[in-house]
């Protein structure tokens, strides 16, 4: 028994030794990205908004563009307000957003060049199957002024973004377009102000049985995981078009941003083989599509009234992007 | 990649990550916490006091803090640090070094003071005799230290601010739980959080097992 116990002691020293240097060596060239973890790739940050990312579409899109070009693609998915703001304090190369007023101030101030216009989709106001609020079939302003009566007689709520993301732009122009002001109606006790995301507004609209606007990628499969239960109530027109757009960062404002490469994914997600992967996204699970393809449609004007309303909705200074912020890169443009 | 292999993968880097956030917040705190604990002095209550309320800070609030410290427009940009493990593992050292110190702090207060005192009247110097109430404190240690770990692996605010929850890069266990969340993911959500506990129910298991039969350094 005793010389047992004089031997268990350094043994169990030993293995102890072996086993914290492995685990240092393995610590240590996880750091430094050295010998399994080496870095070979350059890397482009896009900062994006969570419904392009949450829908799972820029998962794909990163699998079928690192698998052609040697760039590694860090995605930041936070809302299209701190999208830009990253962009702007030089955290990220590029931005995928889907705010055009907000896009105007980034080109116009110098921040970002070479916008393009990658994909559209509609919002939709979805709410309770019962339509308390009796809008199903008007047309946008008329129905979120039928919901702000509704709702001040006590027969229907509202659940906002309130979290500045490009949704929430485009849920302000809208109710200032019915002539109410976003700021005031969020005071009104039917109006929920709920600070968070698609999915998480949807949520909420879902147990309180209110009406909100949704991106139509996020409800549908909001709706497919049968997470919610509300139905599309107010869809298509021009106002509820969804623009999405991926502008680059200046290198003027920040010469560290990787421009190079945000070129090149920027022709990539305007490529046929971009654009297929954007308009065949959730082919077979959902209902509908959730992305439509851009990019040729404005180049050859395949559909002329769904053009004039892109350009009315989207384009900044009548243009997709005005020459000055084209930054050297005519081809973009054809 | 699977998704198996994507579950083991953030796992791997979560306990990575908040381990060697654990180790500098050992560096760090340990010896701050000792002094403070063995050593008298004018204004010792008042850094007490201090690392006591760090422990109170939002792991958020932290995270915007350094986010804005290491942004490229920040004073610090050019580390190149956000974005990146090592921030994380930083951040996560941050939040949990004022743990450590408080509870080393607390672990040594504690100790019998006639243990000192014994060890003085058998002839021991100054530091042999600190190195004998070390001994008594042991287990104090551990539990800071695992505690300070639990703290580190089950944060997100830090994690999600100064890493990016970037796929394949800086994705970990609380900020998968998070995107899969607000992706309507619940499922996967439950299964994650599973996973951390797991491992930190495992990791606290074999902690206690250690303790329980002491280790060499104490026979």
């Amino acid at each position: 028994m005793g010389n047992l116990t004089e031997l268990k002691r350094p043994v169990i020293w030993f293995v102890t030794l072996i086993l914290a240097a492995s685990v240092s060596t393995l610590v240590a060239t996880y750091y430094l990205g050295v010998g399994p973890f080496t870095r070979t790739r350059t890397r482009l940050v896009v900062s994006t908004t969570t419904s392009l990312y949450d829908t799972g579409l820029l998962d794909i899109i990163e699998d079928r563009f690192e698998a052609k070009y040697p760039i590694d693609i860090y995605f930041i998915s936070a809302g299209s307000g701190i999208a830009i703001k990253y962009a702007q304090r030089g955290d990220a190369d590029m931005v995928l957003v889907h705010a055009p007023p907000e896009e105007r101030t980034f080109l116009q101030s110098g921040y970002g060049v070479c916008r393009k216009i990658i994909a559209y989709n509609f919002f939709t106001i979805v709410g309770p199957e019962t339509d308390p609020a009796m809008i199903k079939g008007l047309g946008t302003t008329e129905a979120l002024k039928r919901v702000a009566q509704a709702g001040r007689r006590g027969e229907a709520f509202w659940v906002s973004r309130g979290d500045g993301s490009g949704t929430h732009i485009k849920e302000k122009e809208l109710w200032a377009a019915s002539g109410l002001n976003w700021s005031s109606l969020r005071n009104e006790g039917w109006f929920v102000d709920a600070g968070a995301s698609m999915g998480k507004a949807l949520q909420i609209a879902n147990e309180k049985m209110a009406y909100t606007l949704a991106d139509m990628g996020t409800y549908l499969k909001y709706y497919a995981d049968k997470l919610i239960s509300l139905a599309v109530i107010v869809e298509a027109g021009k106002e509820l078009l969804n623009v999405y757009s991926a502008i680059t960062v200046n290198t003027t404002y920040n010469p560290e941003a990787n421009f190079d490469a945000a070129v090149v994914f920027t022709k990539f997600l305007i490529s046929e083989e971009g654009q297929e992967v954007i308009g065949g996204f959730g082919q077979g699970t959902y209902p509908r599509k959730l992305f439509y393809p851009a990019a040729e449609l404005l180049r050859e004007n395949t559909n002329a009234t769904l053009v004039g309303w892109i350009k009315e909705e989207a384009y900044i200074e009548g243009e997709e992007c005005p020459k000055q912020y084209q930054n050297g890169h005519k081809e973009l443009y054809g | 990649m699977g998704v198996e292999t994507e579950i083991i993968e953030i796992s791997l880097r979560a306990l990575i990550v908040s381990g060697s956030a654990t180790l500098l917040a050992a560096v760090f705190g340990i010896p701050i916490g000792v002094f403070l604990g063995l050593k008298r002095f004018r204004g010792r209550s008042v850094i007490k006091g201090f690392f006591n309320s760090l422990m109170g800070m939002p792991a958020v609030s932290l995270g915007l803090v350094l986010y804005l410290l290491w942004s490229r427009s920040g004073p610090l940009g050019f580390l190149h640090l956000l974005y990146t493990p090592m921030a994380m593992a930083v951040g996560q050292a941050a939040l949990v070094t004022p743990i450590m110190v408080s509870l080393v702090t607390g672990t040594l207060e504690s100790v019998d003071p006639e243990i000192r005192d014994l060890a003085r009247t058998l002839g021991a110097s100054e530091t042999q005799a600190s190195i004998a109430v070390l001994r008594e404190s042991v287990n104090g240690l551990l539990l800071a230290i695992i505690a300070c770990f639990n703290r580190a692996i089950a944060e997100l605010g830090v994690a999600f601010m100064v890493g990016g929850n970037i796929r394949s890069v800086t994705r970990v266990l609380t900020t998968s739980i998070a995107l899969e969340t607000t992706k309507g993911e619940l499922a996967l959500g439950i299964g994650l959080t599973a996973v951390l506990l797991v491992i930190a129910f495992a990791l606290n298991a074999m902690v206690h097992f250690v303790q329980k039969r002491g280790i060499p350094l104490v026979d």
